[in-house]
């Protein structure tokens, strides 16, 4: 698309409107690039690598001078200013190294470092507390926004939980390696004749490590296992703590009695191998979160207050009480739900009502939550804020939804259940038959039954769902698919039936020009066009191609552009804005939101847009199809538009004028029947419905309750991540199962022998950690299948693309 | 056998000196931006105002 030039600062199109010359979009802009200049820092353009996804660099008109970041700065006994910032609008690396030199270059910062994977910057000065708004100034200036945010409340459970795990994984990686090395000097001492005293200070030496570093790692599990005991319910952090505290307390009692059967070895193996599969299943839970969470943090931004006395602050949505005059910038989400006392612009709706085009606003209109202020910035009063708001009342209808997902047990856990008290009983019962029916010693017969809980505790099980999901997300992450939670695979491969959303899900949510008009006439259309961000001008601007803006335009928010021609103005807007009548309608059969063009002295030219569907959405729905899917589409728009579209894409099942309710009473209409569907969508309204199906899919670019709401998020423009993800879903499914089994055959072979008495300390420690390569060697082929190119062409992360094209 | 005495000391020690060193830097917080340091050492500080500064500051902290 090379339609004008690209501004040399945020590489947006440069507008024929814009006060800044042919080269840049803004004044902000040029700004930034003058000071980058002065600076010595024009290098950072040639180091940066765009990422289309991220919002572009542009500077925000109005100044932000006086936000008040001190709120959340805090001061150590040094005299040391700290402040934690999210930052918005890091591209690449060389974003990263640019913030951090332009703070770096005040005499004041002491340490600025941006954190790359979570985007945020810690910041520490000296001096008054009150220079951060100078400090931070020209990296705003730059067209970065800054949130203060405060850490502690941010700081999640589940990321010290992994870093625990962490630990404790280290800790018991390092004692196993070390009490290995010594049991394998200790078998081999079984057949070269290792004297006892040897063999004896080998075990107290294992024992050394072992205990302290079991009594460490272990902690997770046993405290699992004591909040589960203490709810009177038997989960598989049971039969795991009591396996490793009774090995190594056994292991203790031989040693003791310079004895040769020790389990020290088994016992901290077998700690080793289910915390890397506890880590793993919480790292890849973590990761897709927080990157979703993070997409998140950034949108449900705070909002601009203007007070009585001019002051603009940055204040979080909820903080917003009725009466407050908020400000919203073009371009800008809107936080609230107000009445626009100030301004007229066009509101983009589509994801509250599902309608492609935007609406006027002007003062005395309402407008809401969660919808986005296209062409000027508008003032607006707040009428309801809190649990009133249109929003949250959608966020609501959503949470009643999910309370009944949240019932779903995810595999693993519905096979421990039943596979914990087996071990149980089958320990018990070895000890009880060898003791009272064999007539072994009851130490003996203790031993014997130790060896059964050892062997059972499912090394393998607990390893065969965490293994094969973190593959099935990570492949899914690197075509731009982020699994959010944890069962949401395990949900996916029972789908039958798929619910679509319309705008913005099956099509791409933009308008395309769809009638043929005299060349001419589209020339000059947009031509002017090019001076507007209306999403028709847009439009026609991508469907003219090459075009040079129209000098002298101007822009009535709303209903049309004027230009001053030649033979007097030229009017491109709505019917009523270029004063056609009603009569004078041209012969089409094409509906849709239309634009005209008056030229004086010719006859009107119109043009009909449609809201195209993405360009794969024809063959991902004939692929879906002919898998034997049962396929629906959902729309909060008109009839014709929703029946066009059905009929294109050869939807047969179509619903329109669905409210947010009707779109989740649909869908749980369904699930009471007994339906498993998977809801695609993007806008506000879809998401209780996407909370009530049994597995939800949203595009990145939807509204971010959606996101929220749905189990996975896809990036990019393509539909067919919906095909990848259920693909991925049951491949990962089949592995899992395959797992089991493979875990199960080896317990029917090892159970008899340890319930028999015949397991040594070798054959326990060979048989765990054979079952678990096992275990994970298959789910790797998960990896090796997805090195085949990608068939449908799914796109690629930009981040690796971008480093390949860099 | 009484080289034993003195190598399996040895080689704990060794052991725990990697896991000391290991859970020092998770500690450190060197394992939580895996995606800037990974970045971060492509760009270098050619910027003389800032070599300058930390010059400066290095002063300061000993």
């Amino acid at each position: 698309m090379s339609q004008s030039a690209l501004c040399r600062h945020c590489q947006e199109p440069v507008t024929a409107a814009s006060p800044a010359g042919p080269d840049f979009c803004c004044s902000g802009c040029a700004g930034a690039y003058e000071l980058l200049g002065e600076l010595g820092l024009s290098s950072y353009y040639k180091r940066r690598a765009i990422d289309p996804k991220i919002r572009a660099l542009r500077p925000d008109e109005e100044p932000v001078g006086s936000l008040d970041f001190t709120e959340l700065t805090s001061t150590d006994n040094e005299g040391t200013h700290h402040l934690n910032l999210m930052v918005d609008g890091i591209h690449c690396a060389a974003c990263v190294w640019l913030i951090e030199t332009l703070l770096q270059r005040n005499e004041a910062v002491i340490r600025a470092r941006v954190n790359m994977t979570t985007r945020r910057l810690r910041l520490s000065w000296q001096g008054d507390k009150s220079d951060i708004g100078a400090i931070v100034a020209p990296v705003l200036q730059m067209g970065y926004r800054l949130i203060p945010f405060d850490p502690a409340a941010l700081e999640q459970a589940t990321v010290s939980r992994n870093k625990e795990l962490l630990r404790c994984l280290a800790v018991a990686g390092f004692a196993a390696g070390n009490v290995m090395l010594l049991s394998v000097s200790v078998w081999a001492g079984y057949f070269q004749g290792m004297g006892g005293a040897t063999r004896d200070l080998f075990h107290w030496l294992s024992a050394l490590i072992a205990l302290p570093a079991a009594a460490y790692a272990g902690m997770p599990f046993y405290r699992s296992a004591i909040g589960a005991i203490r709810n009177r319910r038997v989960n598989m952090d049971v039969p795991i703590s009591l396996g490793v505290i009774l090995a190594l307390g056994m292991s203790l009692a031989q040693t003791i009695r310079s004895e040769p059967h020790a389990y020290f070895d088994s016992a901290i193996t077998l700690l080793f191998f289910l915390l890397i599969g506890r880590y793993l299943d919480g790292r890849a839970r973590g990761q897709a979160r927080s990157a979703a969470e993070h997409l998140l943090s950034l949108n449900a931004r705070s909002i601009t207050v203007i007070d009585d006395d001019g002051t603009r602050r940055l204040i979080a949505p909820h903080k917003a009480e009725p009466g407050m005059v908020v400000l919203a910038a073009a371009g800008e989400r809107i936080g609230i739900d107000g009445e626009v006392i100030d301004g007229q612009s066009d509101i983009d709706t589509s994801v509250i009502t599902g309608e492609s085009i935007p609406v006027l606003t002007r003062p005395g209109k309402t407008v809401f939550a969660g919808t986005t202020n296209i062409s000027a910035p508008l003032r607006i009063r707040v009428t309801a804020t809190g649990g009133n708001t249109l929003l949250s009342e959608i966020v609501r209808l959503m949470e009643n939804a999910e309370q009944g997902r949240a019932k779903y047990v995810a595999i693993a856990d519905r096979v421990a259940k039943s596979y914990a008290p087996v071990v149980h009983f089958l320990s018990l019962a070895t000890f009880a038959g060898w003791w009272l029916i064999g007539g072994l010693p009851w130490q003996d017969a203790l031993m014997n039954a130790i060896a059964v809980l050892i062997i059972t505790c499912p090394c393998a099980l607990a390893l065969a769902v965490p293994v094969v999901q973190v593959i099935a997300t990570g492949r899914l992450l690197r075509a731009g698919i982020l699994v959010k939670s944890a069962t949401a695979l395990e949900r996916l491969t029972k789908i039958t039936g798929i619910i679509f959303d319309k705008t913005g899900t099956l099509t791409t949510g933009k308008p395309e020009l769809v009638s043929q008009t005299d060349p001419d006439a589209l020339e000059l259309a947009a031509q002017i066009a090019a001076n507007s961000n209306h999403p028709l001008s847009r439009a026609l601007v991508r469907a003219a191609g090459n075009v040079t803006p129209y000098p002298n335009v101007t822009e009535q928010p709303g209903l049309g552009l004027t230009a001053q021609g030649p033979s007097g103005p030229v009017l491109l807007g709505s019917r009523t804005f270029c004063n056609i009548a009603e009569n004078a309608d041209l012969p089409s059969d094409i509906t849709g939101p239309e634009l005209w063009l008056a030229e004086p002295g010719k006859s009107p030219a119109r043009f009909v847009f449609r809201d195209t569907p993405r360009n794969d959405a024809d063959s991902v729905i004939e692929t879906l199809r002919a898998r034997g899917f049962d396929m629906t589409l959902l729309s909060g728009d008109r009839s014709s538009t929703v029946r066009q579209l059905a009929e294109t894409l050869g939807l047969r099942d179509w619903h329109a004028r669905m409210s947010p309710t009707d779109k989740a009473a649909f869908v749980q209409a369904r699930a009471d029947h007994g339906k498993h569907d998977l809801m695609v969508g993007d806008g506000i309204n879809d998401a209780p419905a996407l909370a009530c199906a049994h597995a939800s899919m949203s595009p990145a670019t939807a509204a971010e309750i959606s996101q929220n709401a749905a189990d996975i998020v896809f990036q990019g423009d393509r539909l067919g991540a919906v095909i990848e993800a259920i693909d991925v879903a049951r491949k990962a499914d089949r592995l899992v199962r395959q797992n089991f089994a493979l875990s199960f055959a080896y317990n029917l072979i090892t159970i008899p022998l340890a319930v028999s008495g015949f397991v040594t300390p070798l054959i326990a420690a060979i048989a765990m950690s054979s079952s678990s390569l096992i275990v994970i060697a298959n789910a790797l082929r998960l990896h090796a299948k997805s090195s085949k190119p990608d068939d449908h062409g799914f796109k690629v992360h930009p981040q690796t693309s971008q480093q390949a094209g860099a | 056998m009484s080289n034993l005495l003195l190598l399996i000391p040895i080689a704990l020690f060794l052991g725990l000196l990697g896991l000391g060193a290991f859970l020092w830097s998770l500690r450190s917080g060197q394992f939580d931006d895996m995606e800037g340091a990974a970045n971060r050492i492509l760009f270098d500080d050619d910027d003389e105002a800032l070599a300058h500064k930390s010059k400066k500051l290095k002063k300061n902290d000993s």
